[in-house]
Parts: structure tokens; C-alpha cells; sequence
């Protein structure tokens, strides 16, 4: 993974300094709170509900050991001993206290980490596929790309006060597994003309209150226009985004309204002016990002081990677990194991510091020392050995990160929620739970299949409720938690936005409404569809009839 | 009194800003001999503004578009960008467009809501004069210019990104 050189870290070093000096000067008074307010959000820094929520950079998801032991340190130092992975491949923690985060982040500064723009209007962090430099189905690794976002878009001086955040994701995979069409700027890997490697970019996209799939802006720019291209985009964004309602600031809302082909005009009057600037990218730099990212050290390995076989022909356990969370690896004789954050009781996604250090010490063992983070808020071991594969799932088991459901109907993406956000309006962390309480037979979820359920707690879509092909929405119905379902949502490749099937529902209500859903799904599937197949092909009202049958 | 500082000192101001401007008879009735106008006034009364014995320069608010500046740019000994608000970020664009596609070579000066914490990002968009909203110490406001030793990027004061400098 990427490493920091000299200027990287002064410039951390600097932030870390700028950052302390203006915590002082907000509790000395001489700051006001809202002058202090897009200071800290560039920091991560939320004050909220019960506490302070600090964001914690993670770029793209990818973590080393040493990274996740001083994770664990930060936990259990400066929290109450546990972290919570978000829907951006990030880490929040939701009780330090204000005066603790200056020494917080130098403690991260020495992990080569920090809370740079995690939140504010602002580039945020640059998301991947969590199967990138591994997939099977790669053009190729988007690793080193993202980190050329990074380090561009980190304390771009004329980005800083954007009209809104500001979200770009990056796809070089067949199948996109980082929702890249509903992003501000999604960014495919794709051939050009001549067979060579460039991007394909779109603009517009986004979730939240408005959602919309983003559209063509570059059909193909070469590889070291990446950044002229992206600072065009954000120059026009940052001149005309609307500033005077913060509902319609998005550079969706920009796109929409000023018609796709004549923001493309203005982008390429941008583009034209600095495409063969400094900025271009030299072969050099994107040698140097790139190489960051070359394959570890593979051994010549079989695929299929006997040992393997036969382990998992004589532990069924271990096999269920291998069958959901276990996936092909471009190497022989190594695969990509999740760890899914989604046992019941637990709120998805969040870990504890004893488990972040058992992380550690399973990635030095099984997985060249790294791990990535989902945003579907589980954890990538990318590189694990199959013939390990079975320690690996017993050691697993006794830290309680065996769970064998990823993919399935109780892999809940699902926000924080009303019990610590001061944005949401109803409470989601009970709501998963309840769903999965209801659906606690592993067999019964393995023969509904894949199906991704995910839970916002209001409009702003942390959970993206949007692209779930079942979307639970929280809102407010006079001082009261209900809850809205949408179906036929995906972030996959043929991206859509989910459909609200009707009125919303109490909170108790949830459960057997997801059940009535299934149960529709299983009466009409054809042999071997997925539910998103199903939905596509018989629509919305066969599900609308049976969920509010009961109430005519 | 308002303090305006470059990146280097805190400086004597020689302009006289008029926040909102009528008539060109204003300018005999405010002491001063340099002006800054308002972009719209000064579309209005370019011609009547030749014969005004002075120096004029003109003040354009975030939301006011710098290419119908035009033909006249190059005379402007100063063009001042305003912050209605610290977070409204688009004179930082307008500063760099100013520096970048205009080749604008005269004073840009950050006028407004001017405070401390983003005078960093400023000077590297283009600007090189700051006049400080009331209550900010200059003395601090100088260390600001200090904040980073560099930048990832490509900007108007280092126009070489760090990756070919590394």
C-alpha cells in the first residue's frame, strides 16, 4: 500500500499543529462557532448527540496492521473501547471529547492517518472496490488512481468551500461494487480507442435527498488527464453550484438544471485552458502511485488444496462460511475472504479494540499484514491462502467474526441512526436488529439468496436506503419514528433507484413487512433468480398488494 | 480601522473601498484619491470614470462574473474579490480564473469576510492582499501564510504540483 514520504507526513505534521491551535483558539473564545464549525468538519469532527463523533480517514478502505493496532489504541483510550466502520470505508469512534482530538490526531499522524475532510463541504474521501488489485474480473488495480485523488484533492486551496460535499468513487472492476453511478464524480477504468488504459467520468450522481444516477461527462480521457479533467469539473461546480439552499447545492442539482451538454461545455472551456498544464500527470508520478500497489509476494499455489476439500466436506460450518464469504482470487491457490460486522445484537459495522487487534494479528498471518474496509461495513482479508483458509476461520470463530452471512438478507448496511446522529430522524441500529432477529435461520436466508437490505435514518442517506433492493428510510410523522420501504434499488452495474411501495410503517411493523416482501419473492421467482430480477420483471405491485393487504 | 496585510507585513491601505456607489459625483464627495467601485457602478459610468483625475479599481461580489470585466482589465491597477461570507468559496475561483485564464498581473485583494484560517488557501489561489475583517489580529493573521510548507497542487503561487517536484 501507499507509504509517506517526507513531504507527506510534514504536511500531516502541519495539519496536526493548524488543527491544534485552532481548538485552542475556539475554547479561548477567539473562534466563534460557526467560524469553527467547517474548521473541525475538515477534521472529522461532529459534535453530536451524546458526544463529539470524530470521522477517521481510511483512503479507499485499505488499512495495515499497524494502522488497526493504533486503532485499537485510539478505542480504548479515547473511547469506550470500540469503533464503527461507515458506508464510506471509513472509521468514526462516537465519544472522544473535544479537548482529547488534537492529541488524538497525532497519535494517528504516527500511522501515517488522520481525519483530513471526513466531513464539510469538501472532496471526501476517495472510495474503491474493496476487491481492488484482487478481483478476477479487474482491467485494473484503481488503487493507485485513488491515491492520486488523494493526495489532489487534500487541502486543494480552492476546494475547500465547496457549495456542498463532495463524493468520488472509482470502478476498475466488471462488476461495480463501489456503487461508482451514484456518486459526484464516478470514474470507470475502461480500453480507449487504441486498447489503452484511460477513464470513462461521470458527474451528477449522488443519493440523499434527491437521488440521481450521474451522467457521461468524459466518454474516455487518457490516463494523465485524470486531474485536469477532475479539477474542470470541480472549477465549474465550485463557480456555480447553487449556494442559496442547502438541499439543492449538489452538483446533482448543478447538472440537472443547467442541462448535462452545456455543464459539459462549461467543463470542457475549463478543461481546454489546463489539460496540458503542470497538472498533467507524468509517467513518473503515475509509475510511482501504481507501484505502490504492485501483487505481494505469491506463492505457486493450487487451487482447491485437497486439505481444503477435504475440511470443508467434514465441517459444514466451516463450508456455509466458505460458500457466502469466501471469493475467487486473480492468483491461484489464494482467495478473498470478508469478515461480515453483521452478527445480531451487534450494530452493524461497529468492532471492538480487542477484535481490531485481533484483525492485526490474523492480516500478519493470513494476508500480507493488510485488510480493506466494505462499504458495505464489513472487513476484506484480500490475499488469504486457501490451504489457511480453515485456521483461519476457527481463529476467526473465537472473535466472534465468523459470522457466514455476507450478501445475504442480515448483511444490513445501516447508519448510525437516531441513537447517535443529531441529523437523523428515527432510529435504525433497532430496526436491523429486529429484521434480524426475524430471519435467524441460515438456511431459510441462504435459499432466499442475495439481497441487500439497507437502512438510512433520514433523507441524507448514510445507509443509502436508495440503492437497496430493499430501502428502509426513517422519518418524522409528527414527533414520530416511522419508516418508509422502497424496493428494486441497486449500486451494481445496471444502477437504479428503489421505488417507495407506500405509505410508511411503525417501527414493530418493519419485520413482518420485510417478511411479507420475501414471501412475494419466493411465490413468483423463476428458478435461480435474484430478487432484483424477480422485482425488475413483475414490478412493484404484486409487493404493494401483499404488504398492505392486511390493513383493507 | 480595518487591518490589510500581505503575506509578508501589515501594509498602509491606499484605497478607499466604496461599498455602494450611485453616481459618479461620489467620488468629490469622499475624501481620497483611489477608489475601489463597485463592479456594477463601474460598468454603468466607465466613461465619466476616465476623467476622473484618481486611480480606479473595482470590487466584484462572489456571484459576479469576471469575463464581462472585458477589454479594461489589463488598465485595472487592482481588482478587489469579496467574501460575503468566510464559506462562500467562490472568489477563490474568480481569484485563480483572474491569475490563470485572464493573466491578470495587478493587486488581487481579498475583501470581506477575511479571517485568519483561510488565508493559506487564499494566497495560493491568486490573491496578495487581505484586508482583515475588523476583530482580526494582523499580527496572528501573518503566521497564516505559515500554516503548510507545500501543496499536492497546482496553484497560482506554486504553479508546479508536488508530484514534479518530489
Amino acid at each position: 500500500m501507499y507509504r509517506y514520504d517526507g513531504y507527506d507526513q510534514q504536511m500531516l505534521a502541519e495539519r496536526v499543529a493548524q488543527f491544534r491551535d485552532q481548538t485552542k483558539r475556539y475554547m479561548d473564545g477567539q473562534l466563534s462557532d460557526t467560524e469553527f464549525l467547517p474548521l473541525r468538519l475538515q477534521n472529522g469532527l461532529y459534535i453530536q448527540r451524546l458526544a463529539p463523533m470524530l470521522r477517521i480517514a481510511v483512503p479507499y478502505g485499505m488499512l495495515c496492521s499497524r494502522q488497526l493496532r493504533k486503532l485499537a489504541y485510539i478505542a480504548n483510550h479515547y473511547d469506550k473501547g470500540y469503533a464503527h466502520f461507515t458506508t464510506r470505508q471509513n472509521i468514526q469512534f462516537n465519544w472522544p471529547h473535544l479537548n482529547d482530538v488534537p492529541d488524538l490526531l497525532a497519535d494517528l499522524a504516527e500511522v501515517e492517518m488522520h481525519a483530513i475532510q471526513t466531513s464539510g463541504n469538501c472532496i471526501r474521501n476517495t472510495t474503491t472496490d474493496q476487491f481492488a488489485g484482487v478481483a478476477v474480473d479487474e482491467l485494473e488495480d484503481s488503487r493507485g488512481y485513488c491515491e492520486i485523488i488523494r493526495q489532489w484533492s487534500t487541502f486543494h486551496p480552492e476546494f475547500a468551500y465547496l457549495p456542498r460535499k463532495f463524493k468520488i468513487a472509482v470502478c476498475g472492476t466488471a462488476i461495480d461494487q463501489a456503487a461508482t453511478q451514484v456518486h459526484d464524480i464516478g470514474i470507470y477504468i475502461v480500453k480507449g480507442p487504441n486498447e489503452e488504459i484511460g477513464f470513462r467520468i461521470l458527474a451528477g450522481g449522488g443519493l440523499g435527498r434527491t437521488p440521481v444516477i450521474g451522467q457521461e461527462i468524459f466518454e474516455f480521457v487518457e490516463k494523465k488527464h485524470l486531474l485536469t479533467a477532475l479539477e474542470a469539473i470541480l472549477r465549474v461546480y465550485n463557480r456555480e453550484g447553487r449556494r442559496d439552499n442547502k438541499y439543492k447545492a449538489r452538483i446533482k442539482i448543478l447538472v440537472k438544471e443547467t442541462g448535462v451538454e452545456e455543464f459539459q461545455n462549461k467543463v470542457f472551456q475549463e478543461w481546454e485552458l489546463i489539460k496540458d498544464s503542470a497538472l498533467m500527470l507524468t509517467d513518473e508520478e503515475l509509475n510511482r502511485c501504481l507501484g505502490f500497489f504492485n501483487s505481494p509476494d505469491y506463492d505457486d499455489l493450487p487451487d482447491s488444496p485437497a486439505a481444503l476439500i477435504e475440511n470443508l466436506r467434514n465441517d459444514l460450518l466451516f463450508a456455509a462460511w466458505h460458500t457466502q464469504n469466501v471469493k475467487p482470487h486473480k492468483k491461484s491457490g489464494y482467495s478473498i475472504v470478508t469478515l461480515c460486522f453483521k452478527e445480531t445484537g451487534v450494530a452493524p459495522g461497529d468492532v471492538t479494540d480487542r477484535q481490531l487487534e485481533q484483525i492485526a494479528d490474523l492480516a500478519d498471518q493470513y494476508s500480507f499484514g493488510e485488510i480493506r474496509i466494505s462499504h458495505q461495513q464489513n472487513i476484506v482479508m484480500a490475499d488469504v491462502q486457501q490451504d489457511q483458509l480453515y485456521e483461519l476461520w476457527k481463529q476467526l470463530k473465537t472473535g466472534a467474526m465468523a459470522s457466514h452471512n455476507l450478501g445475504l438478507l442480515t448483511d444490513v448496511i445501516c447508519c448510525p441512526g437516531g441513537d447517535f446522529c443529531a441529523l437523523a430522524n428515527a432510529k435504525s441500529i433497532p430496526i436491523a436488529e429486529a429484521i434480524q432477529r426475524k430471519f435467524n435461520d441460515h438456511e431459510e436466508l441462504c435459499n432466499i439468496g442475495e439481497m441487500n437490505l439497507n437502512i438510512s435514518g433520514c433523507m441524507n442517506a448514510c445507509g443509502h436506503h436508495h440503492v437497496g433492493n430493499i430501502g428502509i428510510l426513517g422519518v418524522d410523522k409528527k414527533g414520530e419514528e416511522y419508516y418508509q420501504v422502497s424496493l428494486g434499488g441497486s449500486s451494481k452495474n445496471e444502477a437504479s433507484l428503489g421505488k417507495i411501495i407506500g405509505p410508511s410503517f411503525a417501527q414493530e411493523e418493519i419485520p413482518d413487512v420485510v417478511e411479507n416482501i420475501v414471501s412475494v419473492y419466493k411465490d413468483k421467482r423463476h428458478e435461480g433468480e435474484k430478487f432484483i430480477d424477480t422485482y425488475n420483471r413483475i414490478g412493484l405491485d404484486p409487493f404493494k398488494e401483499k404488504v398492505y393487504a392486511k390493513a383493507d | 480601522m480595518q487591518k490589510l496585510i500581505s503575506k509578508d507585513a501589515v501594509m498602509d491601505n491606499q484605497w478607499t473601498l466604496l461599498k455602494v456607489a450611485t453616481g459618479p459625483e461620489i467620488l468629490q464627495a469622499v475624501p481620497g484619491r483611489n477608489f475601489i467601485v463597485p463592479f456594477k457602478f463601474w460598468k454603468l459610468y466607465r466613461e465619466e470614470l476616465n476623467d476622473y483625475g484618481g486611480n480606479i479599481a473595482i470590487w466584484l461580489n462572489s456571484d459576479e462574473d469576471i469575463s464581462e470585466i472585458g477589454n479594461g482589465l489589463h488598465r485595472l491597477p487592482l481588482i478587489a474579490l469579496n467574501f460575503p461570507v468566510f464559506s462562500d468559496g467562490r472568489s477563490y475561483t474568480n481569484a485563480r480564473e483572474l491569475r490563470q485564464r485572464y493573466e491578470y498581473k495587478g493587486e488581487v485583494r481579498a475583501i470581506g469576510d477575511v479571517l485568519r484560517d483561510q488565508l493559506y488557501y487564499m494566497a495560493q489561489c491568486g490573491f496578495d492582499s487581505f484586508e482583515l475583517r475588523n476583530d482580526q489580529d494582523a499580527d496572528l493573521c501573518l503566521n497564516a501564510f505559515e500554516d503548510f510548507s507545500t501543496n499536492y497542487q497546482a496553484t497560482i503561487a506554486e504553479p508546479t504540483p508536488l508530484f514534479r517536484r518530489r
